[in-house]
């Protein structure tokens, strides 16, 4: 005969990679280093953003990308061109960067370069809207990009990412006069779930918007100086 | 294919648990409690959890999935209500954004259940894990 022991548990499911995200982000402040994860699915713009958005910052910030594919070192090459420090992880079958991934990338970045010397480390999370957003990688801010070719609805078709976002770039807008879609109508389907988001619609090819982008990256950065208390950002 | 990520993730915490506890009973079920608003597929999680609990520490565990609605509290209207998911997450008496969430976010494992000889002690074992 058996009988039951009952032992209540009560551990979120994601518990183990939330601990690994905490200790992740301990070490980013202790480099003075403001982490973001830029999320997006596959295709909208995420690399190309970088690239803009390294050459722009290249001189007044010294800058680090973690890049996560599942497989290849495609866009780890694009960015490398740049001359800036890409850390490439291939998930292999993972559909998403996890806390542990992004600690294996900053151990290889302290061993090759001087992490205490970086202001911004970009995660390029593998693309896909659903599961990123459920693994937090010890990121100070989260960053996720909709292009408009996607359509109105995917904010309410993929909600979590849309309601985690700290920031919210709409991306392609050159493409706006060839599609029926309305970035109004993005903006309040992203409203119904967040309304503390910056939006930011902005074209990597032709540099509209980009100028807001990197506005609100300044400000959501640490100062340079380490030793000041970083500007507490609060995750939606 | 997310949910075999989550899968793992939930094997390697209760790994992680059971390491704490020495000698301790095969675990015959594991409770889940799984919001509607969390991104999991509780089928498609029940699937993984048969496919992948071979030659662990939960290989003759069962799987039971408590499934909690997606509900938020509109605080101009002072009530709560269930969005439409992936049709409208506002208000829909006043149309004000879903701010506040209530139930519906959890991904957490709630209890074990452990298999035991009939000899092991009467009283069983409450233990609450601080998270």
């Amino acid at each position: 005969m058996h009988q039951t022991v009952d032992t209540a548990l009560g551990i979120n499911l994601l518990h183990a990679n939330q601990h690994i995200a905490e200790d992740n982000r301990d070490r980013f402040n202790q480099w003075g280093v403001t982490c973001f994860n830029l999320m997006s699915s596959p295709g909208a713009g995420k690399t190309q953003l970088l690239e803009q958005t390294l050459a722009a910052l290249n001189a007044e910030r010294k800058m680090a990308v973690i890049e996560g594919d599942m497989t290849t070192q495609l866009d780890a090459d694009r960015l490398r061109r740049t001359g800036i420090p890409v850390i490439a992880i291939n998930t292999g079958r993972a559909c998403h960067l996890d806390a542990k991934m992004v600690a294996g990338g900053m151990i290889q970045l302290e061993q090759e370069h001087q992490p205490d010397d970086l202001d911004l480390i970009f995660v390029e999370n593998v693309g896909n809207l659903v599961c990123p957003a459920e693994f937090e990688v010890g990121e100070h801010a989260k960053v996720a990009l909709l292009s408009l070719t996607e359509g109105e609805d995917k904010p309410l078709k993929y909600p979590i990412m849309f309601r985690e976002a700290d920031c919210l770039l709409i991306t392609k807008t050159d493409l706006a006069p060839y599609l029926d879609v309305s970035i109004d109508t993005i903006i309040e389907n992203v409203r119904q779930i967040n309304t503390k988001a910056t939006i930011i619609p902005l074209s990597a090819k032709t540099g509209e918007g980009v100028a807001d982008w990197l506005q609100w990256l300044r400000a959501a950065a640490k100062p340079s100086q380490p030793t000041t208390a970083p500007p507490s950002l609060s995750v939606v | 294919m997310h949910e075999t990520d989550m899968t793992k993730a939930l094997i390697l915490t209760i790994e992680d648990w059971l390491a704490d506890q020495p000698d301790h009973p095969p675990v015959k079920t594991v409770y889940l409690t799984v919001g509607e608003f969390a991104g999991v597929e509780p089928a498609s999680l029940q699937f993984a959890f048969q496919v992948q609990r071979q030659n662990t520490c939960v290989s003759t565990a069962a799987l039971v999935i408590e499934n909690i609605p997606l509900v938020a509290f509109c605080h101009p209207c002072q009530r709560e209500y269930r969005p439409q998911i992936g049709q409208q997450y506002s208000c829909p008496t006043c149309n004000s954004p879903m701010e506040e969430i209530r139930s519906g976010r959890e991904l957490k494992i709630d209890r074990l259940e452990f298999m035991t000889e009939s000899a092991a002690p009467a009283s069983p074992s409450k233990q609450t894990v601080e998270v």
